[in-house]
């Protein structure tokens, strides 16, 4: 019993981290409808970001993670400038297709510059964690979940109970009409591409404690986030977090009672089978075409 | 260029090429750049008709390459069988699982099938690593020997490369020739426009899953001719780092052609020794051309050149032949008989117990108001939405709930409201599709003929060899009445194909519309222009709000009470002010 708790408290935390990236992937879907490939990398460049200041240049924790944060903001900015706003009136491929090359540049930027062995960065705290019985609540496990419990609520009154978070709704569901209504279509999908940054940056610098910073991060965490909004149902921002948790809790839980080695296929394997069985996900994206 | 010269020059260019690997001193390092750009194009052309023919993404080729490289290891190592046989075995199975891939995801479309792909070359990798008795783990397979020909041992390297010639030029070949075969253009209508394509007749998911499993097939082929060439394979060859390589050369070369493949590969393998100064940059180049050659050349290099030269008209010639239509069941019976149709959209009945008889012959028209249900009745007659309740029988087949590809060869034809054409195929080869349906004409000269036949009909014979996206409006229209019309239809459907036409466009429809009648082909029409509708129609019904309000001839129809305050409101309520 106690390891099983043990086990679902490792899961939730490291699913959180997931749900983060997923999140970021499902608001640049809604905005733009295209899947960014390059989501997991925004995760690892904020490890990266965190590396330099608090590493390398030796700067404390938290200014570390504003500094970091900042920069994301920014890339994500030009992120979406370089790859997605010249592909903006193009289908669904092409633009694919640049996110997935955007992701093999940031990779390789970042191997050719830092190298392939991965970098240790410290949590937030050096508190160990709360002891409930057998049962040990690791104090980064514990920040990550918190984290991602205040960014949902955060999200969640930026998106009902703002102006700004009402014209990017709007822009999600009809640019023609938003532009029509006055919304300025290009700045909610900039600011959108922004903040998925941010996302994915928080995300990285959660996770670093417990994966190392590596520039196989990003590609780790993108696959499993993707797989997440697909089983929560793409699209869906509850799906995209029930979904990250619950690969989190399958391969934490797989990889103890079935396979270390094959720890990373549990989540395609759920995957496969939600296609399989419920391909609209937990949440459900209506699959449909129109005439 | 006609198909004779084309396959001279594709032997004589084969034969140059054999004879220089044959002939010509190589050294063993270009030797090696010679056989991994070989077999790694026979890989890339997999792409050509997946991503370039079919507009479906792949992301696992380096997948598909291992499988069939670790079929011809471990097939001639392990179990000691010959060369040939583990290379056709390595890329059968390359194959299945392109099928079970597809079969479980194309549905699904885009975002899905690249993250599936993604996640099979994932596991792959894990698998390859970790099954250590099967694949020897992270060690890789050794001295994996070569083929013998009968009494022509491929030991030597410059036979070997011959004989990894001879498969590419081959495959490239077929790969060109599909382009322009029926399956090929099927593809091509699927990736520009799958709606239309289905409704055309095309069995959309079929003609995916053959694209992707062919896919697969030229991987595992390719990779298992590369397991020959290299005589030593370990798993880290055939990562996702190497399927985005393989899509880069598809889409660098220009993805929509075999020659483009070959040119993307031939490229992306020698650009490593002209980059050598970048060393360790080199892959976020690679990413960095990716997103350059989407944004300024999605054509890739052959796409940009044959755009410079223009495209050589590829038509029937002779004198057009004058179209058939209407046909064989011009019985008493009426043609299409609809009871208690109905579709609903959660608590929305978008239409609601609609019945509609329409008679062998006639001009039926269907018209109510905006959101009265009539697009989403053709919508079920045409089999793009399944109904909720009720009957639709054609020709006095119950047809209900049939797939689009099956409705269009039981005889259904229709156009759409938003013009659907394949846009980046010509006129012709548009109607070319429409010919596909089943049973109109049995061989490829007379479903060209009849393409050509349509086309005239509509007045757009001239405009035959132009790509329809460069095509004005009003010609559109007319091209995706031709395609209906060369499928020969029983029943034609037309969304509101006077929208958009200026009042010259609109005369010439109507003297069409007449024409197709006079023909006996039997018509059921949507549309807004009340002109129009009066001028063609034999019958009218009319929906509201899903229902069925009236149904009869214009004068009875046009001046129900009914109608009358469906279209101005209800007077003594909004009208009195």
């Amino acid at each position: 019993m106690t390891i099983i708790l043990q086990l679902l408290f490792t899961g939730i935390g490291i699913g959180a981290v997931y749900a983060l990236v997923a999140l970021g992937f499902v608001l640049i879907y809604r905005a733009t409808n295209v899947v960014n490939f390059a989501q997991g990398q925004f995760a690892m460049l904020g490890g990266y970001c965190m590396v330099i200041t608090t590493v390398d240049l030796g700067l404390p924790y938290w200014l570390g993670v504003v500094i970091s944060l900042v920069v994301m903001a920014l890339f994500g900015a030009l992120f979406n400038l370089g790859v997605y706003y010249p592909l903006r009136h193009r289908s669904f491929l092409p633009v694919v297709i640049s996110t997935i090359g955007a992701s093999i540049l940031i990779t390789n930027l970042v191997l050719a510059l830092y190298g392939p062995e991965p970098t240790t960065l410290p949590g937030m705290t050096d508190y160990p964690g709360i002891s409930f019985g057998a049962v040990f609540l690791d104090a980064q496990y514990l920040v990550i979940i918190a984290t991602t419990l205040a960014l949902v609520i955060l999200q969640y009154f930026f998106f009902e109970h703002t102006m700004v978070g009402k014209k990017m709704q709007a822009v999600s569901q009809d640019k023609e009409m938003a532009s029509l209504l006055g919304i300025n279509v290009t700045g909610m999908i900039m600011l959108t591409f922004t903040y998925s940054a941010v996302l994915g940056g928080i995300a990285g610098i959660l996770v670093a404690p417990i994966l190392f910073v590596s520039v196989g991060l990003g590609a780790q965490i993108a696959l499993k986030a993707f797989a997440a909004s697909i089983i929560g149902g793409f699209g869906d921002v509850p799906g995209a977090i029930v979904g990250g948790l619950l690969i989190g809790v399958a391969e934490t839980l797989g990889a103890f009672y079935i396979s270390v080695p094959y720890k990373d296929a549990f989540a395609f394997i759920l995957l496969f089978a939600f296609l399989l069985i419920r391909p609209q996900g937990i949440f459900g994206e209506k699959i449909a075409q129109k005439a | 260029m006609k198909s004779g010269i084309k396959f001279l020059l594709w032997l004589a260019a084969l034969i140059v090429a054999i004879g220089l690997a044959l002939a010509l001193p190589i050294n063993g390092y270009l030797m090696n750049l010679l056989m991994q750009a070989s077999t790694y194009a026979i890989a890339v052309l997999g792409m050509t008709i997946v991503l370039g023919y079919a507009g479906q993404i792949n992301i696992a080729q380096a997948a598909f390459f291992g499988i069939g490289a670790y079929g011809v290891a471990i097939g001639t190592t392990t179990l000691g069988m010959a060369f040939f046989v583990s290379l056709l075995l390595g890329a059968v199975v390359a194959l299945l699982f392109g099928i079970v891939l597809g079969g479980s995801t194309l549905k699904l479309g885009g975002h899905y099938l690249a993250m599936v792909t993604i996640s099979f070359q994932e596991i792959l990798t894990l698998v390859l690593t970790n099954w250590i008795g099967v694949s020897h783990g992270p060690d890789g397979i050794s001295n994996i020997p070569r083929p013998h020909l009968g009494f022509l041992a491929l030991d030597q390297s410059q036979h070997y490369l011959a004989l990894c010639l001879v498969f590419l030029f081959v495959i490239a070949g077929l790969v060109a020739w599909l382009k322009s075969s029926r399956l090929g253009l099927s593809m091509q209508a699927v990736r520009d426009n799958e709606l239309a394509a289905g409704v055309a007749g095309i069995d959309t998911n079929r003609v995916k899953i053959i694209a992707f499993a062919a896919c697969a097939f030229l991987g595992g082929l390719g990779g298992g001719l590369f397991a020959g060439a290299f005589r030593y394979i370990s798993p880290d060859q055939f990562s996702f780092d190497d399927s985005v390589v393989l899509l880069t050369m598809a889409l660098l070369g220009g993805v929509d052609a075999a020659i483009g493949a070959v040119i993307g590969t031939a490229l992306l393998i020698l650009l490593p020794e002209w980059l050598r100064f970048l060393k360790q940059f080199y892959l976020a180049v690679y990413g960095l051309a990716v997103i350059l050659i989407m944004i300024f050349m999605p054509q890739g290099i052959f796409g940009y050149v044959t755009r410079l030269f223009g495209r050589a008209p590829d038509l029937p010639s002779g004198a057009v032949a004058p179209l058939t239509l209407g046909a064989s069941v011009a019985t008493d019976r009426p043609i299409l008989e609809v009871d208690g149709l109905s579709k609903h959209f959660g608590g929305l009945r978008a239409v609601d117990e609609v019945d509609l008889v329409i008679e062998s012959g006639s001009v039926h028209a269907l018209i109510g108001p905006n959101g009265s249900g009539k697009t989403t009745t053709l919508n079920l007659l045409s089999g793009i939405y399944r109904p909720t309740a009720g009957r639709i029988r054609l020709g006095g087949r119950e047809v209900a709930g049939l797939a689009p590809h099956l409705l269009a060869s039981a005889g259904m034809g229709r156009t759409f409201q938003n013009i659907r054409l394949f846009h980046s195929l010509t006129a012709f080869e548009n109607v070319l599709i429409g010919s596909f349906r089943a049973g109109s004409g049995s061989d490829a000269k007379s479903r060209r003929a009849r393409a050509l036949a349509a086309l005239d009909f509509v007045g757009m014979a001239a405009r035959a060899a132009v790509v329809v996206s460069s095509l004005p409006y009003g010609h559109q229209r007319l091209v995706e009445i031709a395609r209906a019309l060369a499928a020969n239809p029983t029943l034609l459907l037309l969304d509101e194909p006077a929208a958009g036409l200026n009042l010259t466009e609109k005369q010439n429809l109507v003297a069409l519309l007449r024409r197709l009648r006079g023909h006996g082909l039997t018509i059921l029409l949507i549309e807004h222009d009340m002109d129009l509708v009066e001028q063609v129609s034999d019958r009218i019904t009319v929906l509201n709000f899903g229902r069925r309000i009236a149904d009869g001839t214009p004068d009875e129809v046009l001046r129900h009470p009914d109608v009358v305050a469906a279209y101005l409101g209800e007077v003594g309520e909004d009208v009195i002010a």
